[in-house]
């Protein structure tokens, strides 16, 4: 495929990403930080934020199969991945963080239950977006190209 | 604690989270401030030379502190408190930051004497307002 085909690729799939609501503007905030001082930088950021949501996503599974649900100790980690998932402009994760810390108030276990469930499918499905576009944006810059930036408003 | 103009300031940033360490670091250094990190406010205090463990002679010069509100132990907000009880690092402006934006919290923090409290997720207009109160301070 022709560079100019990738990068119009990227261009579409990154606006495929907002448009459903994987993301949002923090994670223009994020590009906008990536310089030739710091090439890598999203690609980083995006790296540890899955580490340590794998971490917490544990964490709470652990937490919820316990015979006495500690809900501060949920609700802290909820707290953390919602805070993460929120500086990278996840969308979908923080918004599935959120109800979840709802539940977590009223100490509802099979509301956290479900929640944890669909904070563990954004998280997977918001990953594989991630590693669609690195990839495409390998695809350009091996072919000598640069990666396009996405404008706001469109 | 004279700084001469031209210098970077330097920033004590503290945050218990990985993410947002590494954002507000970046944020940061693209606005030309030279930047510390803390994962906890007793780490923060040592760094300050006000915690149990701060070694002789390894106290650090800071130009502003900022500094999450929700951290595990020592709140941001106890955090602001001790930094304003020292004679020494009193003048130094804190600035808050929460994900949370809850007033009682905000006029707290103000009330103890926070320069500026911040939303989360940080911007960079966000970092360039804090830059742009901190070199009216040391001026």
């Amino acid at each position: 495929m022709e560079l100019v085909q990738i990068q119009r690729r990227l261009v579409d799939y990154t606006k495929s990403l907002f448009m459903e609501g994987f993301l949002d503007a923090q994670f223009l905030q994020l590009q906008q930080l990536q310089d030739d001082s710091n090439p890598d930088f999203v690609f980083e950021v995006v790296s540890l934020f899955f580490e340590d949501s794998e971490k917490l996503l544990n964490e709470l599974t652990i937490a919820l199969d316990q015979p006495n649900v500690d809900f501060k100790k949920l609700d802290s980690h909820v707290h953390q991945l919602k805070g993460s998932s929120s500086s990278i402009g996840a969308q979908r994760v923080k918004n599935a963080c959120i109800a979840f810390r709802n539940y977590c108030d009223v100490q509802n276990i099979e509301g956290c239950l479900t929640c944890l469930q669909q904070v563990k499918q954004e998280c997977y499905l918001v990953k594989n977006k991630f590693e669609t576009l690195f990839r495409l944006e390998q695809q350009i810059m091996a072919s000598g190209g640069s990666v396009p930036t996405i404008e706001l408003g469109f | 604690m004279a700084v001469e103009l031209g210098d970077e300031p330097h920033v004590l940033a503290v945050d218990d989270n990985l993410i947002d360490r590494k954002l507000v670091e970046r944020l940061l250094k693209n606005s030309s401030c030279k930047v510390t990190t803390a994962e906890n406010a007793l780490r923060a205090l040592d760094y300050l030379g006000l915690g149990n463990d701060t070694l002789e002679g390894t106290v650090s010069e800071v130009n502003m502190i900022i500094t999450d509100y929700c951290m595990p132990g020592m709140t941001g907000y106890e955090l602001l408190k001790k930094i304003k009880e020292s004679s020494v690092l009193k003048e130094v402006p804190v600035v808050i930051m929460s994900s949370e934006n809850i007033p009682t919290r905000i006029s707290q923090c103000l009330e103890e004497g926070a320069k500026m409290f911040m939303l989360k997720p940080l911007k960079q207009s966000d970092v360039k307002q804090l830059k742009w109160h901190l070199m009216k301070c040391r001026n």
